[in-house]
């Protein structure tokens, strides 16, 4: 890692001053669900309604200081509208929200002010410059230019935009856009990052360079709260999340809790074409734990997957395709709302 | 490399640390409006040469060809039919309202446009301490001082032609933004308010800008028209803040209450332009 990124890292982690003494990292679980970690978030029944839609239906969750806590779902589920509301500029409908103790509708400044916000649609300020894009921002907080100048070049090093500071923002890419986006966040040195949907729209090599930034950010006790229709994502990233469908709460738990809980080891996926694979399921009925037939695929969950595959040749059956995987959060989804993540 | 993690620091190595949220958050209280008006206008920086141009070239362009070419024709007719004075002094107030009405019908109606739907360049600011209000009024207060600089700009060639008698003749410039923010933040009221771009900014300056801009007591005075399209001017921050220019550069003849019953217009609508501003900030994006 470069210096300007180390000494970043450094600062943020001398920038989460908690309320209380936190644990020393040793004390600090794998999960990253520590009760002894002051609470940053607490939502307790939020709902939002707009008219007749309910977009966000009486949820409630907490989120202690320095865990990486996910909002995984569909489009439409009431994700940002949640983070809307938890960033201050969205009123809720009812229910209490805190965050750092503070309410957001009555202390919007103040709670905007603890927070780094990396939006699902950029908001760059095309006419600046990539450099003066962080400065601009960083006067919104009252920060003086001194300060301001030598943590824009940091922040544009962990971003790696170094050399792109003095261009254009419409002369970036659709992954730099995003890194600056998400170095503008930081650039009040926030205890907590709100990202929604942070690489929706990248390419996978971009998204996996946001990720190890995000990763980074996450060891040094930045509190990440991400939403996110990725499962990848949510698995990379999150230390516990809330699956929500229909702005409601389907389940919670860490990645490989939810997969434990509500899913088989392993799925076996087969394709018979999409003429036979809606009629196939009676002929597969016994094999593994659960049979779930979608459009162009049937999934067999099963703690051996290969097993089951020996089964379903057993029987005659000759499927197109196979492919036997560890179960996912796709399959949680699935499995909890009869739907898949991404329609 | 070494890592600079394991260097004792000095003085000179303190790592940067931001001051706290809290000190963030009573700073943006404060002064988030000029903390918004600042990017506003390092935008505006950046087509800077385009409004110097504009604000110089402009007023050098009319003046000549109102005030020497058309005044030649028009000045050898009657000057009392503008008052006692030259063609030259009638028409120049009016050119310096109507530019700086102009240039506010431009920075109140696309720009809130982009910031709200194009670019939405007006949340990345909302994500920070800063308020809707703050947002708006930090707009206003960048762009009055476009509207200001420019009217300088104007008047002192307005002087240089020698079309303002009166040493009061630099109020005009006051006067003039005034009526740019009487007509231009009710303007941008409703450009706040409009979801979908369909052209109404355009049918705004067809049917709107330019009918004040000719029918304001600009080129001819208000009475010369017939009394059915008279309210035109009656109606116009044009009108209004051309008569008081003519008041303050060549001294115009005018009964007081008139005279009070300009500023008196100019004020009101500029003022319940900016609470019909606040109001839809804050409905389009929150508190």
């Amino acid at each position: 890692m470069s210096a300007g990124a180390t000494s970043l890292l450094r600062v943020h982690n001398e920038a989460i001053r908690s309320p209380t003494p936190s644990p020393t990292p040793s004390e600090s679980s794998q999960s990253g669900f520590d009760m002894n970690r002051p609470t940053v978030i607490s939502a307790q029944n939020l709902t939002k309604t707009y008219g007749d839609l309910t977009a966000v239906d009486n949820i409630s969750f907490d989120v202690p200081a320095g865990e990486s806590f996910g909002l995984l779902g569909p489009n439409g589920a009431g994700k940002s509208t949640t983070m809307k509301m938890i960033g201050g500029v969205s009123q809720r409908t009812s229910g209490t929200l805190s965050i750092m103790g503070l309410d957001p509708e009555s202390h919007g400044p103040e709670v905007r002010a603890h927070l780094g916000v990396v939006p699902q649609q950029d908001n760059l300020d095309e006419e600046l410059k990539v450099r003066e894009n962080l400065i601009v921002y960083g006067r919104y907080f009252g920060l003086p230019l001194s300060y301001l100048k030598p943590k824009a070049d940091e922040l544009l090093e962990f971003a790696q935009l170094t050399d792109k500071a003095n261009s254009k923002v419409d002369a970036l890419s659709g992954g730099m856009k995003r890194r600056l986006t998400i170095a503008r966040s930081l650039i009040n040195e926030p205890r907590i990052l709100l990202l929604d949907e942070p690489t929706t729209g990248l390419d996978p090599q971009a998204r996996h360079i946001l990720w190890d930034r995000l990763f980074r950010l996450k060891e040094n006790g930045v509190t990440l709260i991400l939403t996110t229709h990725y499962m990848d994502e949510a698995e990379q990233l999150c230390d516990r999340l809330i699956v929500v469908d229909k702005g409601r709460i389907m389940a919670e738990g860490s990645p490989a809790n939810l997969i434990r809980e509500h899913s088989s080891r392993e799925v076996l996926e087969l394709r018979f074409g999409s003429e036979r694979n809606a009629t196939i399921g009676v002929e597969l009925q016994g094999i593994g734990e659960r049979l779930e037939t979608l459009p162009d695929r049937v999934l067999i969950y099963a703690h051996d997957g290969e097993a089951a595959l020996e089964q379903v040749t057993a029987r005659g059956l000759r499927p197109m395709t196979s492919l036997v995987r560890r179960s996912s959060l796709e399959d949680v989804f699935l499995r909890l709302t009869g739907r898949s993540l991404v329609d | 490399m070494t890592d600079p993690a394991s260097k004792p620091l000095t003085t000179a190595e303190q790592p940067l640390r931001a001051h706290s949220p809290e000190v963030s958050a009573a700073r943006a209280r404060r002064w988030g409006s000029f903390f918004y008006a600042e990017q506003v206008l390092r935008v505006m920086r950046n087509y800077g040469w385009s409004v110097i141009l504009y604000s110089v070239g402009q007023p050098v362009a009319y003046l000549f060809a109102m005030g020497v070419g058309l005044a030649s024709l028009v000045d050898a007719n009657s000057e009392a039919a503008f008052g006692g004075v030259s063609y030259l002094e009638f028409v120049a107030p009016a050119l310096l309202v109507s530019a700086a009405v102009m240039t506010a019908s431009g920075e109140f109606s696309y720009p809130i446009m982009d910031g709200f739907k194009w670019r939405r360049v007006f949340y990345g600011p909302h994500a920070s301490p800063l308020t809707p209000q703050q947002i708006a009024s930090g707009h206003v207060m960048a762009s009055s001082l476009r509207f200001l600089l420019q009217s300088v700009v104007y008047f002192a060639v307005v002087a240089m032609f020698g079309a303002s008698p009166s040493l009061w003749g630099w109020m005009s410039a006051i006067v003039a933004t005034v009526a740019a923010l009487s007509f231009g933040l009710p303007l941008m009221a409703y450009a706040a308010s409009i979801k979908q771009d369909k052209g109404q900014f355009a049918l705004v300056q067809r049917f709107i800008v330019m009918p004040l801009f000719l029918f304001s007591g600009t080129f001819f005075p208000l009475d010369s028209l017939p009394i059915a399209v008279r309210w035109i001017g009656w109606i116009s921050p044009v009108w209004h803040g051309t008569e008081l220019g003519r008041v303050f550069t060549y001294g115009m003849d005018q009964n007081p209450l008139l005279t009070i019953t300009h500023v008196v217009f100019l004020l009101v609508t500029a003022t319940g332009g900016w609470v019909l501003v606040r109001r839809q900030f804050v409905k389009r994006m929150g508190s």
